[in-house]
C-alpha cells in the first residue's frame, strides 16, 4: 500500500464473532452497495492508529479474497481505510 | 539499589491527538483552544508548525492567529484524551506495575526491577517510545534517571521524540547549568527569593547552605537541595487500575470558573461563590468528608490573582456554611478595583464525615441538622433530575446562573506532594 494514497474513514457494518473470553473475530464486512465480503483469515490484529484516515483502535489485518485489508475497531464502531 | 525511573512525556498531547483524527491537515499549523465565546479562549496546546511560527501555549487565540494566519485551531475533546491517557498508562503497565500518572499525559515508571525481562531503562524507554507512537501516534519524550525529578528533567529536557538518560555521571553538566526556575516547584517567586540572594542556577540551589536555604525558604528550602542534589527519595505511586482517574487520596476538593462575563459587584461574585460552593459542598459529601478549611482564589482581568484561606470553626459539610466562609474570606481580603474574571472555591483539610464533631451549646445545632436535611434533599433530587432541577432563587434571573459548576467540572491537576 502506498502511504501518500489518500484515505477516508469510511464505518461498515461487520458480522463478528465473539468467543467465551471475549476476544472478537470478525467475519464478514457488509459494503454499502450490498456486496459482502468474507474475511478469509484474520493475519494479526494489535491497537493501533490509522495515519491514513485519522483513527485508533484494536487493527485487523484481514486477508479477503487474496487481498489485505486492514480493518479497525475504535469502540464502539469499526472502520476501514477508504480509497478516495 | 540505584532505582530506574522514566518520566514520559506526550509532546504536545492535545494536539497530536487532534492532529491524529484529522489527517487532512497534516504539516499545517494545528492548536487546540478553548472556546473564545465562553472566554476560554486561549491556547492550550500545538503542534510543531505552530510552535514554530511563534505560537505560545496560555496566550489568547486571537494572538495566536496573529502571528499564525493559517492556524487551525480545534476544540478541546477531553473525553479522547482521558481515553488516550488510558490507553498510554495501558502500555506503561506493560513494563512495571508501578505507574504514577501526572496529570494527562505525563507519568513517572519505576522499572527497577524490570532489567531482566526487558533491558536498561534506556531500551524499556525506546520500546516504550515506539509502542506509543505505533498505538497512540503520539510521540514521547522520556527522561530516565534514578530520581523522579532528574527524569522529570530528562524528559523536559529534549523535545519532541527523544530520550534523555541522566546519570551521575552527567546530570551536573546537564542538570546544574540550567535556571534555577527550571526545577520542579521552584516557581516565579521563589526564584526570584533565591535570585536575590546570587543563586541562579540549580548547581548553585545544590551547593548552597542547607540552613541558609531552610532560613530563608522554610522546609520547602530543604527539599529543594535534595532535589537539586538528585537525593529525592519519594516513590513511584502504584496506580490501582480499578480506582478512577488519577485521583489518590483527596486532599481538596475545589470548582473554579471563568465567568461568561467580568464580574463587576459583590452581587456578581455573591451569585457566583453560591453555585461554586454548592457544587464543591455537593461533591464533598459525595465523598463522605468533613473540610476544615475553606479558601478562594481570585483573578482580575489584568490576570492579578490571589488566594486566600481560612479555618472553620468546626468541620463541616454544610453548603450554607461553606458559602458563607467563603464570602467572608472575599469580602475581608478583596477590594474591588479591576472587574474579575475568574473565581475559585475550595475546601481543605479532609476528615471522614463519621468523626465526632463537638457540639455547641450556643449554636444552633438543630439548625445546622435541619441545613444537613436540606442539603440531603436538594442532593437528592439533583442525583435524579439534574444539577438545574432545583435551583436557588439568585441565580433565576442572570445568566451567569445558567452555569453548573459540578457537571462542567472535568480535569484537576495533582500536586507533587
Amino acid at each position: 500500500m502506498n502511504s501518500s494514497e489518500k484515505r477516508t474513514k469510511k464505518y461498515v457494518p461487520v458480522l463478528v464473532m465473539f468467543e467465551e473470553s471475549g476476544r472478537m473475530t470478525p467475519l464478514e464486512i457488509y459494503w454499502e452497495d450490498g456486496r459482502r465480503f468474507l474475511i478469509d483469515r484474520v493475519l494479526d490484529m494489535r491497537p493501533a492508529v490509522s495515519r491514513k484516515a485519522g483513527g485508533q483502535g484494536i487493527r485487523y489485518l484481514c486477508r479477503i479474497k487474496n487481498q489485505e485489508v486492514l480493518l479497525f475497531y475504535e469502540e464502539p464502531k469499526w472502520f476501514v481505510e477508504e480509497k478516495r | 539499589m540505584e532505582r530506574v525511573i522514566l518520566h514520559c512525556d506526550m509532546n504536545s498531547f492535545y494536539a497530536s491527538v487532534e492532529a491524529l483524527y484529522h489527517p487532512e491537515l497534516a504539516g499545517k499549523p494545528l492548536a487546540v483552544g478553548g472556546n473564545p465565546e465562553k472566554r476560554h479562549g486561549i491556547i492550550l496546546a500545538k503542534n510543531q508548525p505552530a510552535k514554530i511560527a511563534g505560537v505560545k501555549t496560555g496566550e489568547t487565540l486571537a494572538q495566536a492567529i496573529n502571528k499564525c494566519p493559517g492556524l487551525v485551531v480545534l476544540k478541546p475533546d477531553y473525553g479522547k484524551y482521558l481515553r488516550f491517557s488510558r490507553l498510554a498508562r495501558k502500555i506503561y503497565n506493560r513494563y512495571s506495575d508501578q505507574v504514577e500518572s501526572f496529570g494527562l499525559d505525563e507519568a513517572w515508571i519505576d522499572v527497577t526491577n524490570s532489567d531482566k525481562q526487558f533491558g536498561k531503562g534506556f531500551e524499556i524507554a525506546k520500546a516504550i517510545s515506539n509502542a506509543v507512537y505505533e498505538e497512540l501516534g503520539v510521540t514521547l519524550s522520556i527522561g530516565v534517571s534514578w530520581n523522579k525529578i532528574f527524569a522529570k528533567f530528562g524528559s523536559d529536557y529534549k523535545k519532541p521524540n527523544a530520550i534523555t538518560e541522566i546519570n551521575k555521571k552527567n546530570y551536573q553538566q546537564i542538570i546544574w547549568r540550567q535556571e534555577a526556575g527550571d526545577l520542579l516547584y521552584v516557581g516565579r517567586s521563589t526564584q526570584c527569593k533565591l535570585n536575590k540572594h546570587g543563586i541562579f542556577t540549580i548547581g548553585d540551589l545544590a551547593l548552597a547552605n542547607r540552613d541558609f536555604l531552610k532560613f530563608t525558604l522554610g522546609k520547602m528550602g530543604l527539599v529543594l537541595w535534595d532535589f537539586a542534589n538528585g537525593l529525592d527519595q519519594s516513590p513511584v505511586k502504584p496506580f490501582d487500575e480499578t480506582y478512577n482517574g488519577n485521583e489518590r487520596v483527596i486532599k481538596s476538593i475545589g470548582n473554579s470558573v471563568t465567568t461568561a462575563r467580568d464580574l463587576e459587584n459583590r452581587r456578581d461574585v455573591n451569585l457566583i461563590v453560591c453555585l461554586l460552593a454548592e457544587s464543591v459542598a455537593m461533591r464533598l459529601r459525595e465523598t463522605g468528608c468533613f473540610s476544615q478549611t475553606v479558601a478562594i482564589h481570585v483573578r482580575d482581568t489584568s490576570l492579578k490573582s490571589i488566594s486566600r484561606q481560612q479555618k472553620l470553626q468546626k468541620p463541616t459539610d454544610l453548603t450554607r456554611e461553606i458559602y458563607q466562609a467563603a464570602m467572608a474570606i472575599f469580602d475581608a481580603n478583596y477590594v474591588f478595583g479591576p472587574a474579575i474574571r475568574s473565581i475559585g472555591v475550595r475546601v481543605e483539610k479532609l476528615l471522614p464525615n463519621t468523626i465526632p464533631v463537638q457540639l455547641d451549646l450556643f449554636n444552633h445545632e438543630k439548625d445546622r441538622l435541619k441545613q444537613g436535611q436540606l442539603d440531603q434533599a436538594v442532593d437528592d433530587l439533583r442525583r435524579r433530575f439534574g444539577n438545574h432541577s432545583v435551583r436557588r432563587a439568585i441565580t433565576i434571573d442572570d445568566p451567569l446562573g445558567a452555569l453548573d459548576a459540578k457537571k462542567d467540572h472535568v480535569i484537576h491537576p495533582i500536586g507533587y506532594f
